[in-house]
């Protein structure tokens, strides 16, 4: 019974996928502008070739109920001297066509039951990684595997200016960061998700692998790429301001290559574990602090520092930056909470470094307007953590 | 309700039993189901032009990539508030305008039941709609953050948020009192003889969908309340740190959210099926299934909520239960279906504006209902989830399906309300107009989607500017070709050829055959007589 059931899917599969080749041939394999982008997990290929049942099955449907339709409108039209009949109904017809569509409508769920057991199935993974989604940028932390305690934040690598239109477009406009997630080719990875403000959502279309990334709650999916390349995908659930700036890119490398992207990374993440404790001079916070400014604060507070009030208050002049260094320490590490509310002031205290917070408070206090002269040292941060 | 009506009146307002009232205060204080389906229905296409301007805003936004037109904050305001604005401001007073008209003079009686509550069911919606307007003008704008209104998201809003919440109280409210309304009217004013398995389809439907409003618009009113004390009152139902849960919001909402949807359909279905069977010339087939479809539609309306969030990472068994009752509903749509189709089948067809109208929302409604079948199956629509696909499905469902229908209704029934035909040759444009152009605009979405374009973004990478580009431009043509529907209404009530007492040879029931045209202001002083 299994096999006969087997039988007919491969056989079912084996047509539709030639079907869906002969459709995709014009479009190439490359992304397709008319369909789903080109599969590169087991799971993307049963999601294609699903989607292809789907379509041609209601296609012909559609053409077969329609065609009735048609052919009535150009039949029995009273310009023609039609004459209505007077039949209003038939038990029989009206049971055929009720049961028929049930008997369909099953027979299209029942070879999506096997894709959805196989798409929850997150045992085995040879590598596990744990996807965070902030206000607005993703965090990946390698949990488990090869690579274990890797741990870097990925961010929207398009200038502002391509965004505003005063720079021409890239060729990944939008789909470009600056911290690539790199996988092992052929290995089961487990995505765990979260989220540390609002919901999210990660998703890479030619992995079919989207979970939303929920605050407070963890959840998991898992992908197997089967090719190397660069796969890129957006967070698709609503997020707030930026949500439509915070792209998802996923390299996938061969064994090897793996391997010597874990051993580069973890030496590179210990050069930048900053030193708190050293004193830093004030130029050098400035021109660090100009770094951590564009990646974490430009899209509220803007690169001129005015800000867009009210919600996101202008820095420039603002009378907080330009008074006691502790409270906007305070502010930078703890976030700004309302009436007991997270505000779109998130608390950078998890997110950056002692170094990164001072360097990007002395930068502010020394930019634009606002001439404080003030070096702000890691130190200091260090010590007002809670 | 002083005076009795004993001759037939003009379409001229110029009665002397509006207890007196003259001019605005006339509206203001009207029981009259018929001034009141006028005063819902007059709303809905001013919400409607609102609605359609946000519409507009984001295409124009979305013409190009790269931010042009809005801000993204802006952006979001916009898909939020043209979200609300025509679900629960335009589509559904829209109906509920229609429901005040037509059930009356369809099942025999003299108005609505509950006359005053009537009045008062209308005028909450003005301020209901006020409010939304004015969440504009407060600090922090309008909420983004989609009509959906998820949660934790809704927490970090400014005070826009807030009115939002309290305007869907007040939307609640009315649509409850409406429903209690409709569904009092239909169960105790019927005509002696007008059996409930006589009654026009479209009094059915709406008795179905009342129920639906009953029983979904509290569960909503929840929802949003729940919003509104973990915003202020320190609750934590949707917050982790306090023991709550994000997707609860979702559960919620949608448990409320896809009721709502048939609460859009349903009525529609009821319009179609008083159109087809009249421009076929032959009784609507299959009557007893129809009723028996719509049934289905409604209860399996409320264990189907789930296929919203097959991406929140439900169980495996959860995702195949409302896998399998989702495509059920395909069930009885299908019956719907076949059995307009049969309806016109053998008939003696004609293709005036309504069923031009009705056509179109056949033929699109369906497709509608395929791509909602191929989001049925959670492995496609975890791909295509929170996509353009799923833009593309449910405006096929509530533009093609609710908005052609109300066209198709007030087509139908405008010579019947106001005495006068509309212009056919401009009424046959504004349909091919309205199907170009919706085509143009919402059919390349779906590429959108399966290319892999979210929902909700200002600013889209290259590849999809194509189909963007012809998206916004048919966006521009839909929105000016209604236009032409307002100019064809004020023109038929201005100055329209005068109808002739049954202007629709296949029309058959009540208002056409035992009332005159224009129907009189009250519709039946005395019970019509029914074999
Ligand atoms: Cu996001």
């Amino acid at each position: 019974m299994a096999t006969t059931i087997h039988c007919k899917s491969t056989m079912l599969r084996t047509a539709f996928a030639a079907i869906a080749l002969a459709a995709a041939g014009s479009a190439g394999a490359i992304q397709s502008k008319y369909n789903l982008a080109p599969p590169v997990t087991a799971i993307a290929r049963d999601i294609h070739w699903l989607h292809w049942m789907m379509l041609i099955i209601c296609g012909v449907i559609f053409v077969a109920v329609f065609g009735v339709m048609f052919y009535s409108i150009w039949a029995h039209r009273k310009s023609k001297g039609a004459q209505p009949a007077d039949f209003h109904e038939s038990t029989k017809v009206e049971v055929v066509w009720t049961v028929i569509p049930f008997l369909i409508v099953i027979g299209m769920a029942l070879p999506a039951t096997k894709t959805v057991v196989a798409m929850k199935d997150t045992t085995n993974a040879d590598l596990t990684i744990k996807v965070t989604g902030y206000q607005w940028k993703w965090g990946y932390d390698y949990l488990k595997g090869e690579g274990e305690g890797i741990s870097f934040m990925s961010r929207l690598a398009t200038p502002r200016e391509q965004i505003e239109g005063r720079q021409a477009k890239g060729e990944h406009y939008l789909l470009e960061v600056d911290n690539e997630l790199v996988v092992p080719v052929g290995k089961k990875v487990r995505v765990l998700t979260t989220a540390a403000d609002v919901v999210h959502s990660w998703w890479i279309p030619a992995f079919g692998t989207k979970q939303d990334a929920i605050p407070g709650f963890i959840r998991d999916t898992w992908f197997r790429a089967d090719k190397t390349g660069v796969y890129r995908g957006q967070c698709v659930e609503l997020c707030g301001k930026e949500h439509g700036f915070m792209p998802i890119v996923v390299r996938v490398v061969s064994q090897e290559d793996y391997t010597k992207w874990v051993g580069e990374k973890k030496k590179q993440l210990a050069a930048l574990a900053d030193d708190p404790n050293r004193p830093w001079t004030l130029a050098e916070l400035k021109a660090r602090g100009e770094k951590v400014y564009a990646a974490n604060c430009v899209a509220c507070h803007q690169a001129n520092g005015k800000g867009a009030p009210p919600a996101f208050p202008a820095l420039d002049g603002s009378p907080l930056v330009l008074g006691p260094k502790e409270k906007q320490i305070d502010i930078v590490l703890n976030g700004v909470v309302k009436d007991g509310k997270p505000t779109a002031m998130a608390a950078f205290g998890k997110q950056l470094n002692d170094v990164e917070i001072a360097a990007v408070i002395t930068f502010t206090r020394n930019n634009w307007g606002n001439q404080t002269g003030d070096a702000v040292q890691p130190a200091e941060v260090k010590a007002l953590r809670k | 309700m002083s005076a009795v009506a004993d001759h037939v009146h003009g379409h001229g307002h110029a009665h002397d039993h509006h207890g007196g009232y003259r001019g605005v205060m006339r509206w203001i204080t009207t029981t009259n189901h018929k001034d009141i389906g006028t005063l819902y229905l007059w709303f809905s296409f001013v919400m409607f032009m609102v609605g359609g301007v946000m519409a507009l805003v984001i295409r124009a936004e979305l013409f190009s990539p790269g931010l042009q037109v809005v801000d993204p904050d802006f952006f979001n305001q916009m898909t939020t508030m043209h979200g609300l604005i025509m679900v629960f401001g335009a589509i559904m007073p829209a109906f509920v305008g229609f429901a005040n008209w037509q059930i009356p003079m369809m099942i025999g009686a003299p108005d609505m039941a509950f006359a005053r509550l009537n009045n008062w069911s209308f005028w909450l919606l003005p301020f209901a709609a006020l409010l939304l307007i004015l969440s504009f003008f407060v600090p922090g704008g309008a909420p983004g953050v989609g009509w959906t209104l998820y949660a934790p998201l809704t927490v970090q809003m400014g005070i826009g948020m807030d009115l939002t919440i309290f305007a869907i109280h007040i939307l609640g409210m009315s649509s409850i009192l409406g429903s209690i309304n409709i569904i009092t009217t239909i169960l105790n004013m019927r005509a002696p003889g007008m059996t409930l398995m006589k009654m026009p389809l479209f009094c059915w439907t709406w008795l179905i969908t009342a129920y639906l409003l009953v029983a979904a618009m509290p569960v909503l009113a929840g929802a949003v309340t729940m919003t509104l004390t973990d915003r202020h009152f320190g609750t934590t139902f949707f917050n982790a740190a306090g023991g709550g849960d994000p997707v609860l919001y979702q559960h919620i909402f949608w448990f409320f959210g896809h009721p709502e949807v048939y609460i859009i359909a349903l009525p529609a279905f009821g319009v179609i099926s008083q159109v087809i069977p009249a421009f076929s010339r032959k009784p609507l087939f299959g009557y007893a299934s129809m009723v028996y479809a719509t049934a289905a539609i409604a209860i399996l309306s409320f264990i189907v909520w789930a296929h919203h969030m097959y991406t929140v990472g439900m169980p495996v068994t959860g995702q195949l239960f409302f896998m399998y009752a989702t495509t059920l509903i395909a069930v009885p749509t299908g019956v719907k279906v076949f059995n307009w189709v049969a309806t016109m089948w053998r008939g003696s067809l004609t293709f005036e504006t309504p069923m031009l109208f009705a056509i179109g929302f056949l033929f699109l409604f369906t497709m509608g209902g395929f791509t909602g079948l191929v989001l049925s199956l959670v492995p496609i629509d975890i791909q295509l989830h929170d996509t353009y696909y799923v833009v593309a499905h449910f405006h096929y469902v509530m533009v093609a399906g609710a908005l052609f229908a109300a066209f198709a209704g007030v087509y139908f029934w405008l010579p019947k309300w106001t005495g006068r035909m509309y212009d056919e040759t401009l009424g046959k444009w504004h349909f091919w107009l309205s199907m170009i152009f919706f085509n143009i605009t919402f059919f390349v979405q779906h590429f959108l989607g399966l290319a892999g374009m979210p929902r909700r973004i200002p600013d889209y990478p290259l590849m999809f500017e194509t189909w963007n580009k012809i998206s916004s431009i048919g966006a521009f043509g839909f929105g000016l070709s209604q236009l032409l529907f307002l100019y064809i209404v004020l023109k038929a009530i201005r100055s329209g050829e005068k109808a002739p007492e049954k202007p629709w040879e296949g029309a058959d029931s009540l208002e056409w055959t035992h009332l005159p045209t224009p129907a009189p202001y009250h519709s039946f002083e005395t019970a019509p007589v029914l074999k």
